[in-house]
C-alpha cells in the first residue's frame, strides 16, 4: 500500500516538476552504464521502461562496466564525467569509493525505505560494503556441468573439478587468480575460513598453484562470462566456472543438457554508484533514479528476467516467477538457503592488496 | 644581398636579383602548400601525437609520492636503508601528518595502489592508517612511531619504508624495470622473482609469433597476388572481391567463426573424425593456444599482404619473363631472377605492415590465444584497464614502439625503404 502511494506521489511530484521546471532541476537525458547482455536486459525491463514512462527522461546504455573504473579515472582527469549512473562489482566500487570517484551515499536519506518502513540502511544490512556503493544483487561464481558428458555419478562437489581420474574431459575456469586459487586451496584440504590466511604466505601460493597444476593440462582458461556458457553448449567442457544467471539462462532458456554444482559458489556483489562530480541537474537525476531504480518491488522486479539475487530482504519475499518461462525463480537464486550453505564468501580487501602480485604469478604460471 | 661581385646580378622584371625573388616566390609556394595541410596537421598533432606522448611520459611520471607525502620524503632523505634500522620518530610524525592531510583530501589510496604494485599489502596498510590517522591530533598526539607500529604492524617493518623511499622520486625508472621482469630496490636493480617472470616472455613470444604470421602471410599471399596480377581482367576481378569480402567483415565475426572450425567438437575435427582421419578420442587441439592465433590472425591479416604485393606486380611486364624464357631459361630460373627480384618491394611493404600490424593486435589472440597463444598487448590492455597500473602500461608500450622502430630501421639499413612500393 505504502509503495503504490510512494510512486504515486513520486509520479505526482514529477509531473510537477516536469511541467514547471523542466529540465532546470532535473536533467532530461542520463547515461547509465552496465554490463549488457542478459543483464542490462533485465534491468532495462525492471528499472529503465517504467522510470522512462513514469518521468518522460531519456536513459541512455553504455556496455561498459567491466572497463569502469579505468574510464571514470580518466573521464575525471579529463575533467569530462559523462556517465550518470554506474554498475559496478562491489570491489571496484570500494576502489572508486577511495579514490573520490564515486559520490558518498546516505541510505537512509537517499534511498527508499522497505513498504513496512525499516529504513534502507537496515533493509540492505551487510551488503552496503562501501559507503559509495548501492547494492543491486547477490551473484555468484559458480560450476556448471553437462549432464550426459560427466558418466552416471554426476558431480556435487567443487573439489570435483579437481578430479579428472572420476571426471576425464576439459574443464574451462576464469584464467584469474580470484577464486581459482580459493578452490585450489579448498580442495587441497585448506578449511574455508583458513583460506585467505594461507593465501598471504608464499608456500600457500604455491600450495595453491601445485593443485592447479594436476589439472593444467585439462583446463581452457576463459576470461568473458559468456564463454564458459558456449563452451558447454558446444560439448567442448564438460564443466566450468562463470556467473549463475548465465548458467540459468542455458539451463533454463535455451534447454541445453547442463547442470549446476552449487557447492562452492563465491558470492559477490553488483550494484549502482554515482559518479562525483555529477552538476546539480545531472546529480538529482541520478538520485531520483537510484532512488525508484532500487526500492523493494523494483529489485525484485529484476529477479523476473535473471537468477540474481536481490539484495534487499525485503525483496526477497517478493520474487515471484520469470516473466517468460513461468518458472519459480527463487530456488534458482545464490542466496536460496540450500544453495546459500555451500556458498564461499570473497575477502575484497585481501584482494585489493595481492591482486597485482597474484597476478603476475598466475600469468607466469599458465605461461609455464 | 650586395652586389659587391665583379659580375652584376641577373634582376628580375622588378629590378630585384632573380635569385632573391626566385626564393621569395618558393618560400612562399612552400608556405602556401603548408597552409593547405595545416589543419590536417594541426589535427595529427592534437589528436595523435601529444596523446601518445602524454601516455608515454606515464612510464617515467612518479610524482604522486613526493606530492602526497611530502613530509615524510623530505625527512626520509637523511635516513639510511641499508643501516636495517627504522626512520627515527621524525620520520613518523611526518608520514602521521602527511597521511592525515591525504586522507582528508581522498588522495591516500592512491598512493597506496602505486606503492602496492612495489609491494603487495601496501594498499591496506594506508587505508586502515588513514582511517585512524583522520582522527588524530597533531599537537598532543605523539610520539607516532608507536602508535602508527600499533596500527599496523608494517610500519614497523623495515621493506616498508624501504619501499617508500626507492619509490618517492619525481620521475623513476622502476616502470620500465618492471616492464623488463626487473624491480627498483633499496640495493639497486635486481631481477623479479622468478615465479613473477612473464613480460620478457611475452616480448618475446609477440616477436617471434608475429614473424611467423608475416612469414605464412607471404607464403600464402604471394601466389594469390600474382594470380591476381596475371589473370584477366573478369577473373581477376573476381579473385579481388574474394579477397576483399573478408577484409570488409567484422574483425569480430572473423575470430569468431575460426573458433567454430578449430575447436575440438569443432568443424574441422569433427571431419576429420568422420574420415577417420583422427580417434574420436585424440581430437587435434588447434584453439586456445599458439595455432588458435597463427592461423586466425594469418587469415585476418592476409589482405595486408596481398593488396601492396598484388599492386607491385601489375607493375612488372610480363614482357620480362618472356624475354627470358626466348633466351633459354627454364621456368624455375626466370621466376626467381627475373620475376623475383622486381616484386621485392611489394614483398617488403606487405611484411611490414603485416609485422607492424601483428605486433600490436588485441582482439584475435584475446579470443583464440588462450594462455600459450597472446601476445604482449593483452598485457598492456590488461594493465590499463583492470589493474590501473597505467605507468607499466605505458612502459611496455614505449618499449614495443622502439622495438617497431628499431626493426623499421634495420629493414632500412639491409633492405632500404626506397625499395618498398604501395603501387605503382
Amino acid at each position: 500500500m505504502k509503495s503504490t502511494k510512494t510512486i504515486l506521489t513520486g509520479a505526482a511530484l514529477s509531473l510537477v516538476a516536469g511541467s514547471a521546471f523542466a529540465g532546470s532541476h532535473m536533467a532530461s537525458e542520463m547515461t547509465i552504464v552496465s554490463w549488457g547482455g542478459a543483464y542490462s536486459k533485465s534491468q532495462l525491463n525492471a528499472y529503465h521502461n517504467p522510470y522512462s514512462e513514469m518521468t518522460g527522461v531519456t536513459i541512455l546504455n553504455d556496455d561498459s562496466s567491466s572497463t569502469a573504473v579505468a574510464k571514470l579515472r580518466a573521464m575525471n582527469e579529463a575533467g569530462n564525467i559523462t556517465w550518470d549512473v554506474v554498475d559496478v562489482e562491489a570491489a571496484p566500487a570500494m576502489q572508486l569509493c577511495d579514490e573520490g570517484l564515486a559520490m558518498v551515499i546516505d541510505p537512509d536519506t537517499m534511498l527508499a525505505a522497505a513498504p513496512d518502513g525499516t529504513p534502507a540502511s537496515e533493509d540492505f544490512g551487510d551488503m552496503l560494503v562501501s559507503e559509495c556503493f548501492i547494492p543491486q544483487i547477490v551473484y555468484s561464481t559458480t560450476f556448471g556441468y553437462r549432464t550426459d558428458l560427466v558418466g552416471d555419478t554426476a558431480p556435487t562437489s567443487v573439489c570435483d573439478v579437481f578430479d579428472t581420474a572420476a571426471y576425464p574431459g576439459k574443464r574451462s575456469l576464469f584464467s584469474v587468480p580470484i577464486n581459482t586459487m580459493e578452490w585450489a586451496l579448498l580442495c587441497d584440504g585448506v578449511a574455508k575460513s583458513d583460506i585467505y590466511d594461507t593465501l598471504e604466505t608464499e608456500e600457500g601460493q604455491d600450495r595453491a598453484l601445485a593443485k592447479l597444476d594436476t589439472i593444467k593440462d585439462d583446463v581452457i582458461w576463459v576470461s568473458a562470462g559468456s564463454d564458459t556458457p558456449q563452451l558447454l553448449a558446444d560439448g567442448e567442457v564438460i564443466m566450468g566456472a562463470t556467473y549463475n544467471g548465465r548458467l540459468f539462462s542455458l539451463i533454463e532458456e535455451q534447454k541445453q543438457p547442463v547442470a549446476m554444482i552449487w557447492d562452492g559458489q563465491v558470492m559477490d556483489l553488483d550494484g549502482w554508484i554515482i559518479p562525483a562530480g555529477l552538476s546539480p541537474e545531472r546529480q538529482a537525476r541520478a538520485l531520483d533514479y537510484i532512488m525508484f531504480a532500487t526500492d523493494t518491488q523494483r529489485l525484485a522486479d529484476q529477479a523476473k528476467w535473471i537468477s540474481y539475487g536481490p539484495a534487499r530482504k525485503s525483496s526477497a519475499p517478493l520474487v515471484g516467477k520469470h516473466a517468460d518461462l513461468g518458472i519459480d525463480m527463487a530456488p534458482h537464486m545464490p542466496t536460496a538457503p540450500e544453495n546459500l550453505s555451500r556458498a564461499f564468501l570473497m575477502n575484497y580487501d585481501f584482494w585489493a592488496d595481492y591482486r597485482d602480485d597474484l597476478d603476475a604469478k598466475f600469468q607466469a604460471w599458465l605461461a609455464k | 644581398m650586395s652586389a659587391s661581385t665583379n659580375t652584376e646580378p641577373m634582376l628580375s622584371a622588378d629590378g630585384k636579383p632573380l635569385k632573391q625573388s626566385l626564393a621569395r616566390a618558393l618560400r612562399r609556394q612552400k608556405i602556401r602548400a603548408l597552409l593547405l595541410i595545416a589543419p590536417l596537421l594541426i589535427f595529427i598533432f592534437i589528436a595523435f601525437i601529444l596523446p601518445i606522448i602524454s601516455m608515454l611520459f606515464r612510464s617515467v611520471e612518479n610524482d604522486i609520492v613526493a606530492t602526497t607525502l611530502p613530509q615524510t620524503v623530505a625527512a626520509l632523505e637523511t635516513w639510511d636503508s641499508s643501516t636495517g634500522e627504522l626512520p627515527d620518530e621524525a620520520v613518523y610524525a611526518a608520514f602521521a601528518s602527511d597521511i592525515q592531510k591525504a586522507a582528508k583530501a581522498k588522495v591516500h589510496t592512491k598512493v597506496g595502489l602505486r606503492l602496492n604494485y612495489e609491494q603487495s599489502g601496501i594498499a591496506s596498510l594506508f587505508k586502515k592508517t588513514a582511517r585512524k590517522a583522520k582522527k588524530w591530533d597533531m599537537e598532543t598526539d605523539g610520539p607516532f612511531k608507536e602508535k602508527l607500529i600499533d596500527v599496523h604492524k608494517g610500519w614497523g617493518k623495515i621493506e616498508t619504508w624501504q619501499t617508500l623511499k626507492v619509490h618517492s622520486s619525481n620521475y623513476t625508472s622502476g616502470y620500465f624495470l618492471n616492464a623488463i621482469d626487473m624491480r627498483k630496490t633499496a640495493d639497486g636493480p635486481e631481477f623479479q622473482p622468478e615465479n613473477k617472470q612473464i613480460l620478457l616472455t611475452l616480448f618475446g613470444r609477440t616477436l617471434i609469433m608475429s614473424l611467423i604470421i608475416t612469414g605464412s602471410c607471404l607464403l600464402f599471399g604471394y601466389p594469390v597476388a600474382w594470380l591476381l596480377a596475371n589473370l584477366p581482367m573478369r577473373q581477376a576481378n573476381l579473385l579481388m572481391i574474394l579477397v576483399l569480402l573478408p577484409f570488409w567483415t567484422s574483425l569480430l565475426v572473423r575470430t569468431s567463426a575460426w573458433k567454430v572450425m578449430l575447436q575440438q567438437q569443432g568443424v574441422i575435427n569433427d571431419v576429420l573424425v568422420n574420415l577417420g582421419l583422427v580417434s574420436d578420442g585424440a581430437r587435434l587441439v588447434m584453439i586456445n593456444n599458439e595455432i588458435g592465433t597463427i592461423v586466425a590472425m594469418t587469415h585476418i591479416l592476409l589482405p595486408f599482404m596481398i593488396l601492396p604485393m598484388y599492386s607491385v606486380m601489375q607493375t612488372i611486364p610480363p614482357s620480362y619473363v618472356r624475354a627470358a624464357k626466348s633466351l633459354g631459361a627454364t621456368n624455375t630460373t626466370a621466376f626467381w631472377r627475373v620475376y623475383f627480384p622486381q616484386s621485392v618491394p611489394g614483398i617488403g611493404a606487405g611484411s611490414i605492415l603485416v609485422f607492424i600490424l601483428a605486433i600490436g593486435y588485441y582482439i584475435t589472440p584475446e579470443i583464440v590465444g588462450g594462455t600459450k597463444g597472446v601476445f604482449i598487448s593483452n598485457r598492456i590492455a590488461y594493465h590499463i584497464l583492470r589493474s590501473l597500473n597505467w605507468g607499466l602500461a605505458a612502459a611496455l608500450g614505449t618499449i614495443l614502439l622502439v622495438a617497431v622502430l628499431i626493426l623499421y630501421w634495420t629493414y632500412d639499413k639491409i633492405v632500404g625503404i626506397d625499395n618498398v612500393k604501395l603501387g605503382g
